[in-house]
């Protein structure tokens, strides 16, 4: 398992080659980037300030994926997550997830993504026009999250 | 025979309530009477202005003990790092 928080931009294609390894066990590789919009809440971003809760974030992060890997059958699992100033365009965060079959993987990804959005200590600030404003936290975001608590281990609920 | 300084623990406020509170953090020795989250919650509202505002009852403010997301009853300590945290928004 990797778990990682850096400033500096991420490589998808290498990180999901090592991520992989070479295991003959693995038959599909599930793959998330978020990267950083223009417009937010009708507002033009310039700027985004990514900042977390050093110690406290990567604890987050690694009992999220071990989560994961109790709910479904997956072998390995990686997430990183840039911090510090972004730009429109600009790479967020990624996750990865291997496993022998796609089913697997699709799920575990979206499920760390949903709970990485609503339980890792990560916030956002976005420079707009107007001022520099805290990103407001999504009832949608919650709403995805909670999916999962009653969930079969196959997936969401619809 | 000199007293021995009153243990203290560490607060961190961070994003949104690290400006409204005006400081990244604090060092604060507790009263006898504050044992739990939820009652440190209440005695740090209890200084009014923007703690009043910002820790009201209803407020998503959620409070991690070393590091770890806390419930009200979990117990506060001497020694221990207790954050108070805005919704996140990362991802």
């Amino acid at each position: 398992m990797t778990v990682r928080v850096q400033t500096g931009d991420f490589d998808a294609g290498r990180e999901l080659a090592l991520l992989r390894g070479g295991d003959r066990r693995v038959g599909a590789v599930a793959a998330f980037i978020g990267t950083v919009r223009d417009i937010n809440d009708d507002a033009t971003v310039a700027t985004l300030t990514l900042e977390h809760y050093p110690g406290m974030t990567e604890k987050a992060l690694t009992a999220i994926v071990d989560e994961a890997r109790s709910r479904w059958d997956i072998v390995d699992a990686l997430v990183i997550h840039r911090v510090g100033k972004l730009a429109p365009a600009d790479q967020i965060v990624l996750v990865g997830v291997t496993s022998a079959h796609r089913g697997e993987a699709f799920a575990a990804c979206e499920f760390i993504m949903d709970y990485l959005k609503t339980r890792a200590p990560f916030w956002k600030k976005e420079a707009t026009p107007d001022g520099v404003r805290w990103v407001d936290a999504r009832a949608s975001d919650d709403d995805a999250a909670a999916r999962w608590e009653e969930a079969a281990t196959s997936g969401p609920k619809a | 025979m000199r007293d021995a300084p009153a243990p203290t623990l560490t607060l961190v406020y961070l994003a949104r309530l690290r400006d409204a509170f005006g400081a990244a953090g604090e060092r604060v020795v507790l009263p006898a009477d504050v044992t739990t989250a939820a009652q440190l919650r209440e005695w740090l509202a209890a200084r009014g202005g923007a703690w009043a505002i910002e820790l009201a009852p209803g407020r998503a403010v959620r409070i991690a003990v070393n590091h770890d997301i806390a419930q009200p009853e979990t117990p506060v300590r001497p020694g221990d790092e207790v954050a108070l945290l805005p919704p996140v928004t990362g991802g």
